[in-house]
């Protein structure tokens, strides 16, 4: 019986959930500046079990070159055995792996944009189950979130 | 009393029991379910968190704008009626950066807006669908000497995105595309004359009647903006595109002949060789990465300035790389395709600029696997 009571209370807790965003383009606002941001990022990325593979630093590259900007970086993540995977089984996802996150001061506030990850589960296709991006759209959710409350 | 009597009669009493318990159990078990579902149903829709997930990063937490429309200004509010916002939450702004929001439904769209109108404080202006009739001539005419300045010729609006990046902000807001078929389809006439007539406080767009224009010029002008509106134009979502996500060219050469023949022309496009590493490069100790998964990663700087410049969100795209993988006796040479990216942004200044990264990325890997 009480099996069944929290079966039927986890059921009913699942249809409060917030949807997940679901524009093709995914951004975030935070109101830290861009090193505290940036660190919120890294740890939440970690904190969700992915390994942050790079940092890619645009603004260096420009500065160097005597353009002005501001700070922008961009972000890979991932976890390998999934990368393994969608690399074997859909080799067409190669050149958007490993996932990323594209991070970039605006004056006071820092602006963090990805696109959504059901973009990568079209361009798989069936050879994938869905059930991954799935999760990654709901972990980018939660990641986004963490940058969007960290002080 | 015999002892069977006594065990009959204590099996009715269990059988009872059970009975009772499987009733109160599937009473309990529908009770806990209906509760759960009533929370779900009557349970209104957060416009603050709606807001603050789908709007808040390009309008900002308190509606001050940003890559967005300040909605929270006074005179904004005061010039548009709530099916403008609902409209426009709908339907976007076509190749304007805004996207139309449809995976929304009625009562979160309507959650927001009310989140938005708190802002004023004041009841929502209501303005009525009464088409205006005015001369769409003059009113052309008056729009190249009064709007044109700020909208554009054809009424397309100021450039950009409205993101600051590596520049101050000298307006509070871009000049809307009014021939844009989302803004068209949401504004009403009367709307569209109530702002010419107001202006918007706290914004370059100043009363026209304080300019000096009378009530019929506006009427006129009113006429000529809805002359710009596309008949065609249903709100539904356009192909994102025909284009495929990936360019990927097989290679006659090995992978190392094919890293290297990619080097040279990259170059020879005015690029510079960032980087080479494997795919898995982070993800694994050094060394034990699949080496059959070569990136390049390389930049021309001028193109990338001129790119973040009309679209800062381009990192998605970033950096410029190209990535060979060996699979089997196949070589094949792989990127994405910026064609197929850029259709997501909604932005129509980027789509030009694809084309062009494009046309670059396909001479690369065509001169590598010649």
């Amino acid at each position: 019986m009480i099996r069944k009571l929290l079966v039927t209370v986890l059921f009913g807790l699942l249809l409060h959930l917030p949807p997940v965003s679901a524009e093709d383009v995914v951004m975030a606002r935070s109101n830290l500046p861009f090193p505290e941001a940036m660190l919120a990022l890294q740890e939440s990325i970690r904190a969700h079990g992915y390994t942050v593979a790079r940092v890619q630093r645009v603004d260096i590259g420009l500065t160097g070159m005597g353009y002005k900007t501001d700070k922008y970086r961009i972000v890979f993540a991932g976890k390998l055995e999934e990368i393994r995977k969608l690399t074997e089984l859909a080799p067409q996802l190669i050149p958007y792996l490993p996932p990323k996150i594209s991070i970039f001061a605006e004056g006071e506030q820092t602006v963090l944009v990805t696109v959504h990850p059901k973009l990568y589960a079209g361009i798989a296709g069936a050879a994938v189950d869905p059930v991954i991006f799935e999760r990654w759209a709901n972990d980018l959710q939660s990641i986004f979130h963490d940058v969007r409350m960290a002080e | 009393m015999p002892v069977t009597d006594k065990f009959s009669r204590t099996s009715a009493i269990c059988r009872c029991v059970t009975q009772l318990d499987d009733t109160i159990e599937m009473r309990l078990t529908l009770w806990v379910f209906l509760m759960c579902l009533f929370g779900t149903v009557s349970a209104a829709p957060d416009g603050a968190q709606l807001y603050m997930t789908h709007c808040a990063t390009c309008h900002g937490d308190k509606g001050d704008g940003g890559v967005g429309v300040p909605l929270s200004l006074p005179a904004f509010l005061e010039s548009v009626d709530d099916s403008f916002l609902r409209k426009t939450i709908r339907l976007g702004r076509p190749g304007r950066v805004m996207p139309a929001f449809r995976a929304l439904g009625d009562a979160q769209v309507d959650a927001i807006v009310s989140h938005i109108r708190n802002w004023s404080g004041k009841p929502a202006p209501v303005f009525p669908d009464t088409p205006i009739k005015g001369d769409v001539q003059h009113g052309k005419e008056l729009f190249a000497s009064y709007c044109a300045a700020c909208h554009g010729e054809m009424g397309e609006g100021g450039s950009g995105t409205g993101v600051t990046f590596s520049r101050k902000r000298e307006q509070p807001i871009i000049a809307p595309a009014l021939n844009n078929p989302g803004f068209l389809a949401a504004a009403s006439d009367e709307m569209i004359r109530y702002t010419l007539q107001q202006g918007r406080a706290g914004t370059p767009m100043r009363s026209f009647l304080v300019q000096g224009l009378s009530e019929q010029d506006i009427n006129d002008l009113v006429s000529a903006i809805r002359s710009m509106e596309d008949s065609e134009f249903t709100g539904e979502r356009p192909e994102v595109t025909h284009e495929e996500a990936v360019i990927i060219v097989e290679s006659p050469y090995t992978l190392d002949e094919t890293v290297e023949n990619l080097k040279e022309s990259l170059i020879s496009q005015n690029f510079k060789l960032i980087r080479t590493d494997y795919l898995e490069h982070g993800l694994v100790e050094e060394g034990q990465e699949d080496k059959r998964q070569v990136i390049l990663h390389f930049c021309n700087f001028k193109f990338l300035f001129e790119a973040l410049a009309i679209d800062p969100r381009v990192g998605i795209f970033l950096p410029c790389r190209v990535t060979v993988v060996e699979r089997g006796d196949k070589v094949q040479v792989m990127t994405i395709n910026p064609l197929y990216l850029s259709s997501l942004f909604n932005n129509d200044d980027l789509d030009e600029a694809c084309k062009e990264m494009y046309g670059i990325y396909s001479e690369i890997i065509e001169d590598a696997t010649l």
